[in-house]
């Protein structure tokens, strides 16, 4: 064999590997969208879908983020809605109240500058950006207290801006909802 | 032939000044907020050194690694003396004067934003001039990269561009582009309301500008270091590059793909529908495929320096490697801060799993993994390789050069491991405090130390590069011959044009972003009433 030959073959090998190892990569990037297309459509926990507006200016005077709306409902349904804001340094409410292994939808939004809602222990975990309202599917599986830190530079108070979850039982969230009104865990 | 050697030394040599100082200010918010630290009664002083810290480390630093690499790569890969070197150096001291600029209002408190900008918080208007003179000295080194290689293509027609200048030109043409994003938040929205023109801006819209900017600056950062994989530690360790080609595609990858994609950085945001938040994750996916053929080219060229070294079987090659060589052991270092990394950032990415770990600790953590620890080890490597040629003078110092890569390694591991931890466990980033006290927050007090010792592993290896590098200044003088890149195992002589010119991918890179970002920037645009009142830092 010539060391013509032998260069040609030898490019050849290489170019095969090379191919083969495109290939793979391609196939293990196909299948990771596929995943994501697969657990999408099977309801994990997904990212927001809709792009809803609200003027932060407002928010205290009227509409969905008055102060008296503020906080945890029993919808006809069964479902629960949680409605809250963010301002510099806190949450209203500070302390929401739910009922656990029940369908919660929370909207939120900021009054002020950005912030975000995270609930540790879970994968609640979302932008309050001002003039938009965040909304979040959320279901708790244990009963307990879970701490809702910002987690978004909100300017110097930032690391002292920290609410709380509490996850009740479900007939004590009923009973406690009979009353109307919304409800919180502040002061608790 | 480097012959503007003072330039590229000034451009290192600031460089790594900032770095240092920056440095300084990364090991002391490690340890003030860890429980070896004690409260710091003014939490303001961490904002401002968080401020300072990462706009230094995003934007300053590397961009004129970038640079001076770059330029060190024009002069020695095209043996062309560098074209409007004047320019080159009023580029440089645009940088210098808006780091200053930038820094001033960031020591007085008055400009604590943080490096993301986020508005409606509004600093002092100079530290975003500052900002956009950075830029701007950025995108006449792009300007110069650009105009270097064609006078060379006029004097060598049809020939093939070293890989070296291929790929530091894409790198130049992704990053003038990327910045667009951010200099349009800052010239159309941030900068008016700094001013006092406007007292209103709309926070969801500078998001998304800001994510155009943010992802692809990632792989801006990234550059250098790809250079240095393909075309610096083959040579060093006496290989060749595998495939000269598959470094094109990589490259032209990167063009193509880095920018598309920024929307991922808001997949929390409610200013986003689905439907774009689920394209950009689609094309998120294929960024992964540059770097999956770089790993595979880099292996197979590492393996043929063992076995010319006389390395055998399926991994005993690996022993016949020249580890006692810096460049093999920061390669080394490197990949393996990638691997890690780059699993992370497959979670990062993930459209469901990033709710469980976005804007926690685990992000910071990544990102310093990554690029602080698999990018920055290769910054230190292409310095040492470089410096005896901008010296003339021999490093000496190999031991401790060999010490201060595997500290930074190290360092680099106990940092970032239990920071990724604690942002599983739900701590949140960018805070001044925790209250370790809180049986909440009790168990992430153990990691948090952990990083905290990192922290100052890490400062003491980067006080040992910049002291290696001014001995290196100090040293006897010695001829250290021409600067030469690695040659591939089949060096082309041609190559299709495709893979020869820029000008399709940067097309490609331009309409992909207009379909990726148009819409959702149009649709942002022009929705009423999402403009809110701006909310000034320190006007309390
Ligand atoms: C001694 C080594 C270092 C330490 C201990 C350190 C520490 C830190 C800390 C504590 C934060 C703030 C995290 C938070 O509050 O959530 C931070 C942010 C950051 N660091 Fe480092 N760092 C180091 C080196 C580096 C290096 C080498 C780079 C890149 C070249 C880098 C880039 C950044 C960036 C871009 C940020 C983001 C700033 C922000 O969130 O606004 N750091 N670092
Ligand atoms: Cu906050
Ligand atoms: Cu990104």
């Amino acid at each position: 064999m010539s060391a013509e030959d032998t260069h040609s073959s030898s490019v050849e090998v290489a170019a095969r590997v090379e191919r083969r190892w495109a290939i793979i990569a391609v196939i293990i990037i196909s299948g990771m969208a596929l995943l994501a297309a697969f657990a999408g459509i099977h309801q994990a926990t997904m990212p927001q879908p809709r792009v809803e507006t609200t003027d932060p200016s407002r928010i205290h005077l009227s509409g969905e983020f008055v102060e008296s709306n503020l906080g945890s409902v029993l919808e006809a349904n069964g479902n629960v809605t949680v409605r809250a804001i963010g301002q510099q340094y806190s949450f209203t409410p500070a302390c929401i109240v739910v009922p656990v292994d029940t369908p919660i939808t929370l909207r939120a939004t900021s009054a002020d500058v950005v912030h975000g809602i995270l609930i540790q222990g879970t994968n609640v975990n979302t932008m309050l950006v001002p003039g938009y309202i965040s909304e979040q599917l959320m279901r708790f599986g244990k009963t307990g207290d879970y701490l809702m830190p910002c987690q978004e530079f909100c300017s110097f108070g930032h690391e002292g801006m920290w609410g709380k979850v509490k996850v009740i039982d479900k007939a004590e969230f009923a009973n406690r909802a009979k009353s109307g009104g919304r409800l919180s865990c502040v002061g608790q | 032939m480097l012959v503007n050697r003072k330039l590229i030394l000034a451009h290192f040599w600031f460089a790594f000044a900032v770095f240092g100082v920056a440095l300084t200010l990364g090991a002391w918010q490690m340890f003030i907020r860890s429980p070896i630290g004690t409260w710091l009664s003014n939490p303001e002083l961490y904002y401002r050194s968080l401020t300072a810290h990462g706009t230094v480390m995003g934007y300053v630093f590397p961009t004129l690694v970038a640079m001076g690499f770059g330029y060190a790569i024009s002069e020695s890969a095209l043996e062309q003396r560098l074209v409007g070197v004047r320019w080159a150096w009023t580029g440089f001291w645009l940088i210098v004067i808006g780091s200053i600029m930038a820094v001033i209002p960031i020591a007085l408190g008055r400009a604590s934003v943080l490096y993301t900008f986020y508005p409606p918080l509004i600093g002092n208007l100079f530290y975003y001039l500052g900002v956009v003179l950075v830029v701007v000295g950025s995108w006449i080194w792009v300007a110069l990269m650009s105009i270097n290689l064609r006078v060379w293509r006029k004097a060598h027609p049809g020939a093939a561009v070293p890989l070296a200048m291929y790929a530091n030109v894409a790198g130049s043409y992704l990053w003038a582009w990327t910045a667009v994003g951010a200099a349009l938040e800052l010239l159309l929205q941030i900068i008016p309301v700094a001013a006092g023109l406007k007292n209103t801006i709309d926070a969801g819209l500078a998001r998304i500008f800001f994510s155009w900017t943010l992802h692809a600056i990632v792989y801006f950062w990234l550059m250098p270091t790809y250079i240095a994989y393909y075309t610096i530690v083959p040579r060093a360790i006496g290989g060749r590059v595998y495939s000269d080609s598959m470094a094109r595609i990589s490259f032209i990858l990167f063009l193509v793909v880095a920018m598309p994609i920024g929307i991922h950085h808001t997949f929390a945001d409610p200013q986003v529908g689905a439907g774009f938040k689920f394209i950009h994750s689609a094309f998120t996916a294929l960024v992964a495929l540059p770097t999956l053929l770089t790993v595979f080219t880099i292996c197979a060229s590492v393996e043929i320096a063992a076995r010319l070294r006389g390395g055998r079987g399926v991994f005993g090659w690996i022993r016949a490697l020249p580890w006692d060589n810096p460049m093999m052991l920061a390669l080394a270092f490197s990949f393996v801060m990638l691997g890690f990394g780059g699993a992370g950032g497959l979670i990062n990415m993930s459209y469901q799993l990033d709710a469980s770990i976005h804007n926690t600790q685990w992000i910071t953590g990544h990102f310093h993994l990554i690029f602080g620890g698999a990018i920055v080890i290769m910054y230190f490597a292409i310095a040492y390789d470089l410096w005896p040629h901008l010296t003339g003078r021999e490093l000496i110092d190999v031991r401790l050069i060999r010490t201060q890569l595997w500290l930074w390694f190290v360092g680099m591991i106990v940092t970032t491991f239990p920071w990724h931890w604690v942002g599983i466990l739900g701590m949140p980033r960018r805070m001044a405090y925790f209250d370790f006290g809180d049986p909440a927050i009790a168990p992430q007090a153990l990691s948090v130390t952990f990083s905290a010792i990192g922290g100052f592993i890490l400062l003491t290896s980067g006080i040992m590069f910049i002291v290696i590098l001014a001995r290196g200044m100090r040293a006897p003088l010695a001829e250290a011959g021409a600067y030469r890149f690695a040659v591939a195992v089949h060096q082309p002589t041609t190559v299709p044009v495709a893979l020869n010119t820029h000008a399709l991918w940067v097309a490609l890179m331009i309409a992909l972003t207009i379909t990726n970002y148009g819409y959702p920037i149009l649709n942002l645009a022009t929705t009423a009433g999402t403009s809110v009142p701006a909310v000034y830092v320190g006007a309390q």
